[in-house]
């Protein structure tokens, strides 16, 4: 009795707040503004603009994630061949950020990139001139990579650490050399790490709007953007729930992808 | 090599940190614009008290994060107490759609929640920004706790129940106790994440109820008062002090 | 366990607070972002120990969206005149006793009567401006007297456009010698042309943020309001404002009451209230915009009154067009205008 008494209200609640909405997405999708049934909203989505918008925003997303790879490894690296007092401290300098209001600091990046801002002023000094850093592909970029950087870090951090030590000593002593342990050892059991790193980076990548609202100067529009734009300013729910429904197809397909990476990561680990 | 590495560590902690100095020294600015320095002044810090717009955004913001976090927490420790006795199969049903608000953009979250607000013709404010908060942070409670019961010896609550414990007594004296940490992160998680909402609350929230978030944002679009920088900073530092405190007191074993 | 319980009582009784908590009536009051002196209503309240509600939004869409489709009641909005001739044909307006505004007479008769409220059955004129280019003379050589200059490559990665549809594709329609109300297909088209043209040059579609671009004198043009301008003109004294020779848009934004109000009786009161001299005079120096208030214009400083900026002689202004509403086919400017911000 107890057992199911406690279950039902999240199954209730699951039922009421995350299929049911979904299902209302999809719906609006597939439908006019008066309810007929329709595939219009799919067909003003073939439009070449709209296309190139969703290319965008996968492009950026992938860009992102791969300079967060490219950064983030060797600092999770780093941090677990540091001394174990500054490892803790770096792990927590990591995580600090993330408690100061995400908008904020991103918003900063604007005063700090401005035209008199601090590091165009910096680059000035150096004698390259005036540099026009802000509103531009390049800054949504930084934004992004400003903001997903520690949830590719973390999780690639947490899988280093568990690799057991012996097993590099190991393969020292048969006479690997660092390279040769890197890549035939630690590379390879870091997989799940990387893996779950680039979901949390390029799931959120794809879809922010807030980045290139802030950073973009509303002339980089990206699928998220457009989203916010049918909803809260057109007013085509419709449009905009076709939208949504590609960004989840996008979503998921890159989820189903990744996911079987990591399986088959898992079968060779095995 | 060893000179290259803490090198690339500073530079990446400085890129992480530069923006958060920035305005951290900013809200003592006498200057109204950042990045013109016009003198120290504090008095940005005494207009945000006054600021009755910060305030009431701050009054919601913590309101929800309390409200929700604690809704999340029971929801889904119980949620998690009958997911774990499920059958397999069943069990992996119900946790693919406990994930789809974690795997889901939260741009279409929010819509959707929006949507279903609408065609029930429910008023969009502090109500429906508590439902969606609920609705996304219960996953995380539950994907926290499911853990710690896994690892739960199924004898210690065989033995309770022989002994003559009901199940819920079980549950409270025996299970409970066991999963805390479990649930103590899970509610952690759903705190921190209500606190930092921005995308599901700009869309499902109205009639004068905001969240700090929602009023950055559309501070951002006139410029930014040096005020939130102040409050900013004010909540970052008591962040600080308080994992400091924490720090001295247990050693943290792992984040 | 017993900590448990404390926890679910707290939780109980904060929800029992929120549903019973506030018996004082609340009127919700929905304004443009920084368009009302704080205080003043905080003086409303005090006097008629009616608690408000002040929310913000940033363009007549979004306020006209939220309102249909929001889920969301409000007692007074204020909207601008295009979106009150649309409110109007949408029957979503309640209209105004005028015989409940003492207050009333103190409106110049210059601002009452618009095409878009002729009677002014729905709405009462609160502030009233043009639009024009602000520019920065230190960074500017050329005469600013047409739009064309936002189309000057010279001035590339300086100019700030509105990122508000209808203002952006006024501008291009009007550089193009069109009517900024224009319904012709052809006309639309050339005017999206002109701007996907333009686009490379334009540093950011801002609204309000631009302002401190402009101040800290980042950028050259800004495309915006006569308010603004006065207000930014004296945070910089480099800043001037133009109206191009090609016509703008001159423009009235008002009060008003939705339809489904519960109080329309207080929200008459804080109609009439806002009318009041003094109090219309301290929201005009705070906010910076012109004032339709006859009353409280004489009151403002000198400066002020004589500003050509602020207060220009509303008849002589030339070929000032006023927004209307294009009624369906404000679809076609939508979806110009997601093309445009798409591209």
């Amino acid at each position: 009795m107890f057992k199911k008494l406690s279950g039902t209200p999240y199954m209730l609640w699951s039922i009421i707040f995350i299929i049911v909405p979904l299902f209302l997405v999809v719906f609006y999708a597939v439908s006019t503004k008066d309810g007929d049934l329709t595939f219009g909203n799919f067909k003003r989505f073939a439009d070449p603009i709209f296309i190139s918008v969703t290319v965008r925003s996968i492009y950026i997303a992938l860009l992102a994630t791969v300079v967060c790879l490219v950064l983030g490894y060797p600092l999770a690296y780093g941090i677990t061949s540091v001394s174990p007092k500054y490892e803790k401290l770096l792990v927590i300098l990591l995580v600090l950020p993330m408690w100061m209001n995400f908008l904020l600091r991103t918003y900063a990046w604007q005063s700090l990139l401005g035209r008199n801002g601090m590091i165009s002023s910096l680059l000035k000094l150096v004698g390259l001139g005036r540099v026009e850093l802000l509103f531009n592909e390049g800054t949504v970029l930084l934004g992004m990579v400003y903001n997903f950087l520690p949830f590719m870090v973390l999780p690639i951090y947490t899988v280093l650490k568990k690799i057991d030590t012996k097993i590099i000593e190991a393969a020292e002593d048969l006479g690997a050399n660092k390279i040769t342990v890197f890549m035939k050892i630690v590379l390879p059991l870091s997989v799940p790490g990387i893996i779950s790193g680039i979901t949390m980076t390029f799931m959120p990548a794809v879809s922010t709007f807030v980045i290139p609202a802030l950073l973009g100067g509303g002339k980089y529009t990206l699928i998220g953007n457009l989203i916010e734009q049918q909803f809260l300013l057109v007013g085509n729910w419709n449009f905009g729930s076709a939208l949504s429904v590609i960004l989840m197809l996008i979503v998921l397909i890159s989820a189903a992808i990744l996911y079987r990476y990591d399986k088959q990561e898992e079968r060779v680990n095995i | 090599m060893r000179l290259i590495k803490r090198f690339y560590i500073l530079a990446i902690i400085a890129f992480l940190y530069a923006p958060i100095l920035f305005l951290m020294f900013f809200s003592f600015n006498q200057g109204k614009y950042s990045g013109n320095w016009e003198g120290f002044s504090i008095h940005w810090y005494v207009k945000l008290f006054n600021d009755k717009q910060i305030m009431k955004a701050l009054y919601y913001t913590v309101l929800v994060a309390v409200l929700s976090s604690a809704a999340a927490t029971i929801l889904g420790t119980m949620a998690a107490y009958v997911i774990f006795q499920m059958k397999l199969r069943t069990q992996k049903l119900v946790l693919n759609v406990n994930n789809i608000p974690l795997l889901n953009p939260d741009i279409v979250t929010g819509v959707a929640l929006m949507a279903l607000y609408a065609s029930i013709n429910l008023r969009l404010g502090l109500l429906t920004m508590l439902l969606s908060h609920i609705t996304f942070s219960t996953p995380y409670v539950v994907l926290s706790v499911l853990p710690k019961l896994k690892q739960l010896s199924k004898d210690t609550v065989e033995a309770a129940l022989d002994l003559g414990a009901t199940p819920f007594q079980a549950f409270t004296k025996v299970i409970l106790p066991e999963i805390m940490p479990g649930v103590i992160a899970g509610a952690l998680i759903a705190f921190t994440l209500s606190i930092d909402d921005f995308v599901i609350s700009f869309f499902t929230t109205g009639n004068g109820v905001t969240n700090l978030s929602i009023t950055v944002y559309s501070m951002a679009r006139r410029g930014i008062s040096p005020e939130i920088n102040a409050l900013s900073t004010l909540m970052f530092t008591t962040v600080i002090t308080m994992l400091l405190i924490v720090n001295k007191r247990i050693e943290v074993k792992d984040i | 366990m017993r900590r448990f319980f404390i926890l679910v009582m707290t939780i109980l009784i904060t929800f029992t607070f929120i549903g019973c908590g506030n018996k004082k009536l609340t009127l919700n009051v929905y304004n443009w972002g920084d368009y009302i002196d704080e205080d003043i209503i905080e003086g409303f309240e005090k006097e008629y120990d009616i608690k408000v509600n002040y929310e913000t939004y940033a363009t007549n869409e979004d306020m006209y969206v939220k309102l249909k489709n929001g889920g969301t009641q409000y007692d007074i909005i204020f909207p601008s005149e295009y979106m009150i001739e649309k409110m109007v044909k949408d029957n979503i307006l309640e209209s105004i006793d005028k015989a409940k505004l003492k207050n009333y007479s103190n409106i110049g008769s210059d601002y009452l009567g618009g095409a878009y409220d002729t009677q002014n059955e729905y709405s009462i004129p609160y502030f009233w401006g043009t639009v024009g280019i602000l520019y920065n003379k230190k960074l500017v050589s050329d005469p600013v007297d047409s739009w064309n200059i936002l189309w000057n490559e010279k001035y590339k990665g300086q100019i700030l456009m509105l990122d508000s549809q209808r203002d952006s594709l006024m501008v291009a329609l009007k550089k193009l010698g069109y009517s900024m109300n224009s319904r012709d297909p052809k006309e639309l088209e050339d005017a999206k042309q002109a701007l996907l043209q333009q686009k490379p040059l334009v540093m950011a579609y801002v609204v309000d943020n631009g302002k401190d671009i402009m101040v800290s004198g980042e950028a050259a043009f800004m495309v915006t309001w006569s308010g603004d301008a006065v207000a930014l003109m004296k945070e910089n004294k480099d800043l001037e404002y133009a109206i191009p020779k090609e016509g703008s848009n001159l423009w009235f934004d008002a009060m008003a009451i939705p339809k489904g109000t519960k109080y329309p009786n207080e929200a008459h009161l804080f109609i009439d209230y806002m009318l009041r001299a003094e109090v219309a005079k301290a929201n005009a120096e705070y906010v910076g915009y012109s004032t339709p208030n006859k009353a409280a214009f004489e009151l403002l400083d000198a400066e002020t009154k004589n500003s050509e900026v602020a207060y220009p002689n509303i008849n002589e202004l030339g070929k000032m067009e006023v927004f209307q509403d294009p009624g369906s086919f404000i679809e076609d400017y939508n979806r110009v205008w997601t093309e445009i911000k798409a591209k």
